[in-house]
């Protein structure tokens, strides 16, 4: 089972690394995501997969009694995937956001903020910043 | 209780500048209220931990290593308190140069956030712990980054977010690695269990994956590209902010997790750091050469800065360390003053474009005083607190006969004064294409005053070094010789256990007695008694 669960975290890297060298921001994105559960997946093969009883406490005890799952994995995983969630919307949105400025998602073509060095000494080139982009 | 302050005053002051989000005054005035406050409060942590050595504090008072531990010694310490003069010194300079966008957009409250993100992660004593922190601290400064809303803004921030997320998720799978090969997530715990087994292959591969996540957060070579594509796209303030604080505590935790947890003076590890170290330092250089924008300059520097800190780390002799924590405390100085004062050209001269701007040294020459002192310690003139941060890191890699390090070291020294040189005679020295007078705009009093302060601070460190540098030798011998912050942990985790006990331990036995009772024989009956008595 943990060779299975390693094989699959391999293919979701491979295939998240291989949607994120795609150029473009949107498959970036989603090989972000498959990275994302890809990482889950280690911390969840971390607490070593058991066939043990779920972790509850049963009424009048004060701790699991037997066998029990380790539960401090899942309570990670359960975390990392809120806190995954959080920063991907936030990424969909800057996505978003960033292909109605820029008119854009090819990552080559987006060179705002790192523009090609001009020939041409004298000219004066576009301020970065909030005061010349507002 | 003194653990604690460094992250609730930034956080609850986040709150009240979301509830007061009508009016920017209260914003203004909470902002800087929150800094100083979080300024006294580190000023009293460092008193404490000078004074009586690591403490730690158990959250919620959960023994560890389930409970989370916070834990500061000198070095965490130190640097909360140097958080705390860069968020005062931010906030002051904020006062007058935020615009109303950023403002409208949650400036304030996110500066806030961004600071206990900061200082939960230079406190806290918990691996998995100090990842969330990360990622307040990731998230606040993305939003920081866009609240301008502007299109270069918009495509810094894509590259920050983006790069940022792969270390982020390179820490988690890390850390799930380490729990996996050891049990636990403390770091004091942590070191205890991973005695003599550094040679494991979990061990080694938790290490790759944690040294490319804090590597990538401090802008180490290879993965640096985030840096300067975003940080001279928001406002002066918040690049400053960032370029204090952001990779500084990458670096903090390259230094924490790399001593604490992992054995350093393994081949692979050492050789990764001290190679990745050296090119970053040349790296980073040589892209400000190629940079003709004020802030972009500054932006590549921070990236060859950080070489000479993790360089310090890689040496991993006493000297070495003091070196680097030296480094980092000089270069937060500077580094944020830099900025601020580009922040400055900005303002006077209407552009950061060193091939448009000139004239400054005419018309506003202690402005060029107050650039030189820090782009001169930066380079590491003597006697500014840059050449004793130098000095001691070229010191301990000839000390180890790394002859060829110390080398580069040198040589990127004395491109910084290329890049410093050229800032000055660009910005300053030659005549403003558009006549004199187009460098005279006047720019707030109020700008000036976090500058001269940290001009003052860097000329006082350069001058009376010596108490610093002792205090980082106690530094680095507390992170070297982790006894001290070990035993610090386990005190403060039996207090807890102790108060624990207060509760339900009474009740503990009792239940559990009946159970077993019956089918035990009686002789392991009174052994289990006085393992109960034992305990």
């Amino acid at each position: 089972m943990e060779i299975m669960l390693a094989a699959l975290v391999g293919i979701l890297v491979a295939a998240g690394a291989y949607l994120m060298m795609s150029g473009k921001l949107l498959p970036y994105l989603f090989g972000l995501v498959l990275l994302s559960n890809a990482a889950n997946l280690v911390l969840f093969a971390s607490g070593r997969l058991t066939y043990a009883e779920p972790p509850l406490v049963p009424v009048g005890e004060y701790a699991p009694v037997g066998e029990v799952s380790n539960a401090l994995p899942q309570a990670l995983i359960l975390t990392a995937i809120v806190i995954g969630f959080g920063l991907l919307s936030f990424a969909l949105s800057l996505v978003f956001r960033a292909y109605f400025e820029l008119k854009t998602t090819r990552m080559d073509e987006m060179r705002e903020a790192e523009p090609l060095p001009k020939v041409e000494k004298a000219k004066a080139r576009p301020v970065a910043g909030p005061e010349g982009s507002v | 209780m003194l653990l604690v302050w460094p992250i609730a005053i930034p956080l609850f002051t986040a709150i009240l500048c979301l509830l007061a989000f009508r009016s920017f005054e209260a914003q203004r005035v909470l902002n800087l209220a929150g800094s100083l406050a979080l300024l006294a409060a580190s000023v009293v942590l460092v008193a404490r931990v000078l004074d009586e050595g690591p403490i730690a504090a158990q959250m919620g008072s959960w023994p560890a290593p389930f409970g989370i531990t916070l834990v500061a010694d000198i070095l965490s310490a130190a640097m909360v308190l140097i958080t705390g003069i860069i968020a005062v010194a931010c906030a002051i300079y904020g006062l007058a140069e935020v615009s109303r966008t950023d403002e409208r957009s949650g400036h304030h409250a996110l500066t806030q956030a961004l600071l206990g993100g900061v200082c939960g992660a230079f406190v806290t004593g918990d691996i998995f712990n100090m990842y969330v922190w990360f990622e307040v601290m990731l998230i606040a400064s993305f939003g920081l980054l866009v609240v301008s809303g502007g299109k270069a803004a918009l495509d810094g921030a894509v590259k920050y977010v983006g790069l940022n997320l792969i270390a982020t998720l390179a820490f988690l799978a890390g850390v799930g690695l380490l729990y996996g090969a050891s049990g636990t997530l403390n770091m004091a715990d942590l070191h205890l269990t991973l005695q003599g087994r550094h040679d494991e292959t979990a061990v080694y591969a938790a290490a790759a994956l944690l040294m490319f996540a804090f590597g990538t957060k401090a802008a180490m070579f290879p993965a640096f590209f985030w840096l300067p594509a975003a940080y001279h796209t928001p406002s002066v303030t918040t690049s400053a902010l960032f370029s204090a604080l952001l990779t500084k505590v990458g670096v903090y935790a390259l230094i924490r997790v790399f001593t604490l947890v992992f054995d350093t003076t393994e081949p692979a590890i050492q050789n990764t750091l001290l190679y990745g170290a050296a090119l970053t330092m040349v790296v980073g250089v040589l892209g400000a050469a190629a940079q003709m924008h004020v802030r972009r300059i500054l932006s590549f520097h921070i990236i060859s800065q950080i070489g000479y800190m993790i360089l310090g780390l890689a040496i991993y002799t006493p000297l070495g360390l003091v070196g680097a924590i030296f480094y980092l405390f000089h270069h937060i100085i500077v580094k944020a003053n830099l900025f601020l004062i580009a922040g400055v050209i900005r303002k006077s001269t209407g552009s950061e474009d060193l091939y448009v701007i000139g004239g400054l040294w005419k018309r506003k020459p202690w402005l060029g005083v107050l650039f030189l002192i820090p782009a001169l310690s930066l380079a590491g003139i003597p006697p500014l607190s840059g050449f004793w941060a130098k000095l001691l890191i070229i010191i301990a890699s000839l000390e180890e006969e790394r002859y060829f390090i110390a080398f580069v070291a040198v040589a990127v020294g004395l491109l910084t004064v290329f890049s410093m040189i050229k800032i000055w005679m660009e910005a300053f020295w030659k005549a403003h294409p558009a006549g004199d007078d187009a460098a005279a705009t006047p720019a707030p009093a109020l700008l000036y005053i976090p500058i001269i302060s940290l001009a003052a601070m860097t000329v006082f460190i350069g001058l009376y070094a010596a108490p610093f540098v002792d205090a980082a030798l106690e530094s680095a011998d507390q992170v070297l010789n982790p006894q001290a912050y070990i035993a610090a942990v386990t005190a403060a985790s039996e207090a807890a256990a102790e108060a624990l006990d207060l509760g339900p331990q009474e009740a503990i036995p009792t239940l559990v007695e009946p159970i077993e009772a019956p089918t035990v024989p009686e002789e392991q009956l009174n052994g289990l008694e006085a393992e109960g008595e034992a305990e």
